[in-house]
């Protein structure tokens, strides 16, 4: 059987081994740090009693930096100085304002050492046909692409609401035999990422890739598959809240409805298929939890887009519907802990503007990001930053330069680095640990602290140590950070005080101790050296005409580099 | 002169001493070029380094003083020169003497410990803090700008590849630990720094006991707290340090207790270093640091010199050197131990209108230890009998020399790994320690040996003549100027034994006063002269 044969195969479903995938990188160590007691429980005192009424108080700058924190991967100097000035409502506006123009596609990366007889070096691969000895570069292409778009991100809420549905619509590139349905479904979250959330959930469902992964493809009249129609209840839109009641007949009877569907796999990419002798004809009767509603058993052609589209109305109509995906934003964007009065005051007052507005994300997120609580000061600093906000985040922070170039392998090594460093730290783009999503924004207790571990903090740690100290090496090439970029765009980099400030206002949530202040005063004048002497350094660097300017932009660039890398390695780093 | 004046005192004065909260923090060096060198050889001796690092400049006029030159130094630095009587007497000589507070570094002295090398500098040096620590934390010079250490490049020669698959069962500890936050330029390698931070003391006292500072009762605070245990926790060499520090004790009587602050912070510093030392820690090299050496103001009490902001430190120093060599020989461990002090530069000879004093040049270095050549090496600085405020402390050792004979005849290198550690560089060594093939005696009364019989005329205008002698020997006859700098080389070569005068042109050479350094081989003698 030639390669192809297998991948048709495969991709058809003849074979249909691929069950709910075992993740390949479950944490090894998430979690073990349990023997310490210190007031790093959980089990705080007091709680808040905010809601979602709007928030009056001072929009400054620590508010700005909140939001933009909570919304964007990593706060660039420009994105502060963008909206200064602006009030919260001006702000919101931006941030939920994206372009309609996809971005462009991932590019083949791997020509100037395999060939690709469809596609020439530097072009898109999207739409060439299946190569099986050319999959995996294109895989990682893909993955290199996407980890690319994060870090890079333009200044609004598009690229976190990507990482929030692919997380939340999970499938893993590893297990897709063809990386343009891969790709075809990270269009998907880009195309939707703020747009109406029946909508994306039904061109998810019928994705060819999620049609792979979750046995869509699979599911026919003579031999159903519940794969998806039990993901779909339990992790896409219904949850398992307490008041989550479906039951396994719902199941059942919604993977009746989803009988039918196929992948197309003629078509370059692979394409949805609907195959009206696997649809199941007879009427789908479900429970009380859905109003004992009864979804028409349809006929022909177009038998499975009108009962997805029933189904679909049937599901987002429940009350838990809109709670569950309140919930899961605010995990998001909030906080990991829901207790009673967040449930009441937040939760569902905002599942009933969401479930008014017909399930329109712009509509559920602006009054989340301008509420009072998004803005207590209860609920900031409080989120441990995810690898792509970590890694993608510093990057944009520090303004680490991303050469367009047409070396495209080495273009696209510079994303590979943040791929390889999400590897380490237990978050590759692309590939989730399972269907589930990431442990960090469903795993109870742990929430997010899964992130942390003896094994994936020291690595971050590395990140931030190689891109600012010792060099990163990407390819041939050593690359860093330029500590001067971000320095020179401080209000006052000369005067040591000012400068430490500066620095810590603008890459840490919170305000740090004195004696924390002192410590990284210590590297910028040690032996408590009087200030002017860094000030002296400051202006030497930075003139050229300095007889010792060689000397000074040395060492003001060595202390710089340590000052922030030191920030860095702050545990209050890891906060958002 | 827009910036990095000479003379700061205007924006130096009520900044005397800043009161830094937390002046240290604790470093591991991992491996190192000269850690692996160690356990490359086998270093079965365990031998440790550890470099104290004098922060901001210190007055090494006012911590050894050239007693013979107190009339001088009394025109020179009236306001803050301790008085004669109070300097502290040192055996084998009279003509040089310790800071009344030296009262512990002179009984180590006094009992053979103390390897004391006179004016320790380089040929061009910088009045910068930073760039003058630069200059002896990588070894470099001036008009170089070097990114690696002095110890980092001799680790990374050792150990290429680091960090990856350390720590290893031989070397299963850290290769070097830092006290203090400085930017720990000294260990930087060619690839990376090989030290591994904890930050401060109080970091290294929650490590060993599992605590953690306190947060608030908020989700954030909730948060840092979970955060700062596991990175207490994934520090890869806690396990270690913790399994040292509970193995390991102190067993001298003499540290200061009680407090915190500089006051305590070298004593604290080191005390921590004898503990993991007699842990078991095979570490081979730590550093600790002390601030507020840039004495610009008010470095002594007006009604007594003898006390005042540079006395205390020189309290603290001897009081903190002395309780760790009392330690450590409690310990036993006093024969795998050294210790050399090293600041970014001495202070200027004349002293400021703010009762302090400006940055200088060389200053003196100590080492200390039962393997190291008791005694003095070098002559006293000569001080002009008009000194201006321009006025250097010319070297007579470059500090490499110091390393280079660490690095030889204490970790006993090679040569030729000595010098890749200097950077390509050839420096003779001097007699610090015992197993230096000169003996310090030969260094001692040089004059019998070598001398500058006259230097005429002085003062000088367009030319002067020197007149020395010398035993049979390679000669070297240098010119400094006032700033430390070296100038000129008027004589250098083969002598038979006999006196000589060498002719020195100085048309083109600005007025001020020159100091003339006369060497044969590493042996010393100075003396000054001035243009009009």
């Amino acid at each position: 059987m030639s390669s192809r044969n297998k991948f048709f195969r495969s991709f058809l479903g003849e074979n249909p081994v691929f069950g709910k995938p075992i993740s390949p990188q479950q944490p090894p160590n998430a979690g073990t740090n349990t023997q310490h007691q210190g007031n790093q429980s959980k089990n705080l005192t007091r709680r808040t009693n905010t809601g979602i009424t709007p928030y009056v108080g001072a929009f400054g700058k620590p508010e700005l930096l909140h939001l933009l924190r909570r919304s964007l991967f990593g706060v660039k100097m420009a994105d502060i100085s963008t909206f200064t000035g602006k009030t919260l409502e001006q702000t919101v506006d931006a941030l939920l304002t994206v372009s309609s123009t996809l971005p462009n596609p991932p590019l083949n990366d791997y020509g100037n050492t395999n060939n690709d007889p469809n596609v020439i070096y530097g072009q898109t691969w999207i739409n060439a046909p299946y190569d099986a000895a050319l999959n995996n570069f294109r895989e990682k292409s893909l993955k290199r692409w996407f980890w690319d778009l994060m870090a890079n991100q333009s200044t609004d809420l598009q690229a976190k609401m990507v990482l929030f549905w692919h997380n939340h619509f999970a499938i893993q590139f590893l297990e897709i035999p063809l990386a343009s349905a891969s790709y075809v479904y990270s269009k998907l979250l880009f195309t939707h990422a703020l747009g109406n959330v029946k909508t994306l959930t039904r061109a998810i469902t019928i994705d060819p890739a999620m049609l792979f992964y979750l046995n869509g493809r699979l599911n026919t009249k003579r031999a159903p598959d519940e794969n998806y129609a039990r993901e779909l209840q339990e992790l896409f839109a219904i949850g398992k809240g307490t008041n989550s009641n479906y039951t396994e007949d719902d199941v059942k009877a919604m993977a009746r409805v989803l009988t039918g569907w196929s992948i197309n796999i003629l078509t370059n990419p692979a394409s949805t298929g609907f195959v009206a002798s696997n649809h199941d004809t007879n009427d789908k009767q479900f429970s009380s939890f859905y109003g004992n509603a009864i979804i028409k058993g349809q006929t022909g052609i177009d038998a499975g887009n009108k009962e997805l589209d029933d189904l679909l109305s049937m599901i987002f109509k429940t009350e838990e519907s809109a709670a569950f995906l309140c919930r899961k934003l605010y995990t998001y964007f909030v906080y990991y802990e829901i207790d009673d009065t967040v449930e009441a005051k937040v939760i569902q007052p905002l599942a009933k503007v969401f479930r008014e507005s017909g399930y329109d994300i712009k509509t559920v997120l602006k009054i989340l990001l301008m509420s009072e609580h998004f803005f207590d000061n209860w609920n900031r600093a409080c989120v441990i930053k995810d690898p792509i906000t970590q890694q993608g985040g510093l990057c944009r922070q520090m303004e680490l330069a991303f050469p367009v170039t047409t070396d495209y392998a080495q273009m696209y090594k510079m994303f590979q680095m943040g791929v390889d460093y999400g590897s380490l730290t237990q978050m590759v783009i692309g590939d989730p640990p399972n269907v589930s999503g990431w442990p960090a924004w469903y795993q109870k207790p742990v929430f997010n602290r899964s992130w942390i571990n003896n094994d994936t903090l020291p690595k971050r740690n590395l990140f931030s140590d190689s891109l600012l100290v010792y060099g990163q090496k990407v390819g041939t090439a050593k690359v860093y950070v330029d500590p001067w970029i971000v320095t020179k765009k401080f209000s006052a980099p000369g005067t040591a005080d000012t400068l430490i400030a500066d620095a810590i206002e603008f890459l840490l949530p919170m305000a740090l101790s004195t004696k924390q202040i002192a410590s990284l005063k210590e590297i910028l004048l040690p032996g408590a050296i009087p200030d002017y002497n860094w000030s002296d350094e400051y202006l030497s660097a930075t003139d050229v005409s300095d007889p010792n300017h060689t000397k000074s932009l040395n060492t003001a660039t060595i202390k710089l580099r340590s000052l922030y890398k030191s920030i860095m390695n702050l545990a209050e780093y890891q906060l958002s | 002169m827009k910036r990095r004046s000479f003379v700061k005192t205007a924006a130096a004065v009520g900044t005397v001493l800043p009161v830094s909260l937390n002046g240290m923090g604790l470093k591991t060096f991992e491996d190192s070029p000269l850690l692996r060198a160690l356990s490359r050889r086998g270093s079965p001796d365990g031998k440790v380094l550890v470099i104290i690092n004098l922060s901001g400049g210190n007055d090494g006029l006012n911590t050894l003083i050239p007693i013979d030159q107190y009339s001088n130094l009394s025109k020179a630095r009236s306001n803050i020169l301790l008085p004669e009587e109070k300097v502290l007497a040192m055996n084998g000589t009279t003509k040089t003497g310790l800071h009344t507070k030296l009262t512990g570094l002179k009984e180590l002295y006094n009992n053979g410990l103390v390897n004391v090398i006179q004016s320790v500098g380089y040929p061009n040096p910088s009045f910068s803090h930073f760039q003058a620590t630069d200059n002896w934390m990588s070894g470099s010079e001036t008009s170089e700008a070097w990114t690696t250490g002095w110890m980092g490049r001799y680790l990374d020669g050792r150990f290429p590849g680091f960090p990856t698959g350390y720590p290893t069962t031989a070397m299963p500890d850290p290769l070097a630990i830092q006290i203090g936050n400085l930017v720990n330029l000294t260990f930087m390698g060619a690839e990376m720094n090989m030290a591994m931070a904890i930050t401060d003391p109080n970091s290294f006292y929650n490590l060993i006991t599992d605590t953690i500072d306190k947060t608030p009762d908020t989700p954030a605070g909730h948060e840092l707290a979970f955060l700062r245990m596991v990175a207490q926790q994934s520090n890869q060499y806690a396990t270690v340090i913790k399994a040292a520090a509970a193995k390991g004790k102190n067993m001298s009587t003499k540290y200061p207790v009680g407090g915190t602050g500089r006051r305590f912070q070298l004593a604290d510093s080191l005390k921590i270093v004898a503990k993991l030392i007699s842990g078991g820690l095979k570490t081979p090299v730590y550093m600790v640091s002390m601030g507020g050496f840039d004495t610009h103001s008010l470095q002594v009490d007006n009604n007594d010199h003898s006390e005042g902001s540079h006395a205390s430190l020189m309290q603290q120093l001897s009081e903190a050197i002395s309780a760790f060599q009392d330690d450590i020989k409690l310990l036993g461990l006093q024969d795998r131990i050294v210790g050399m002090t090293f600041s970014e530069f001495g202070r200027r000879v004349m002293s400021n209108g703010s009762v302090g004093t400006d940055h200088g040049a060389a200053a003196p270095m100590f080492v200390f230890g039962s393997a190291v050549q008791s005694g003095i090496i070098g002559a006293n600085p000569t001080i002009a009998s008009t000194v201006t405020e321009k006025d250097n402390v010319p070297m007579q050792y470059d500090f490499r020399q110091v390393y280079a004979s660490v690095l030889k005849d204490w970790f006993e290198l090679s040569t030729a790994d000595v010098k890749i550690a200097m950077g390509g560089k050839d420096f003779n060594t001097l007699p610090i320690f015992k197993a230096n093939q000169s003996s310090i005696e030969d260094y001692v009364d040089l004059v019998s040996q070598i001398s500058l019989n006259r230097i005429y005329p002085n003062p000088a205008v367009n030319e002067t003549n020197i007149e020395y002698s010398t035993e049979a020997g390679n000669i070297r006859i240098s010119i400094y100027d006032a700033l430390g700098r070296l100038i000129a080389v008027p004589k250098e070569g083969w002598h038979s034994h006999g006196s000589y005068t060498v002719n020195v042109d100085l048309k083109g050479f600005q007025r001020g006063n020159y100091y003339i350094q006369m060497a044969q081989g590493e042996k010393r003698i100075t003396a000054a002269f001035l243009i009009q």
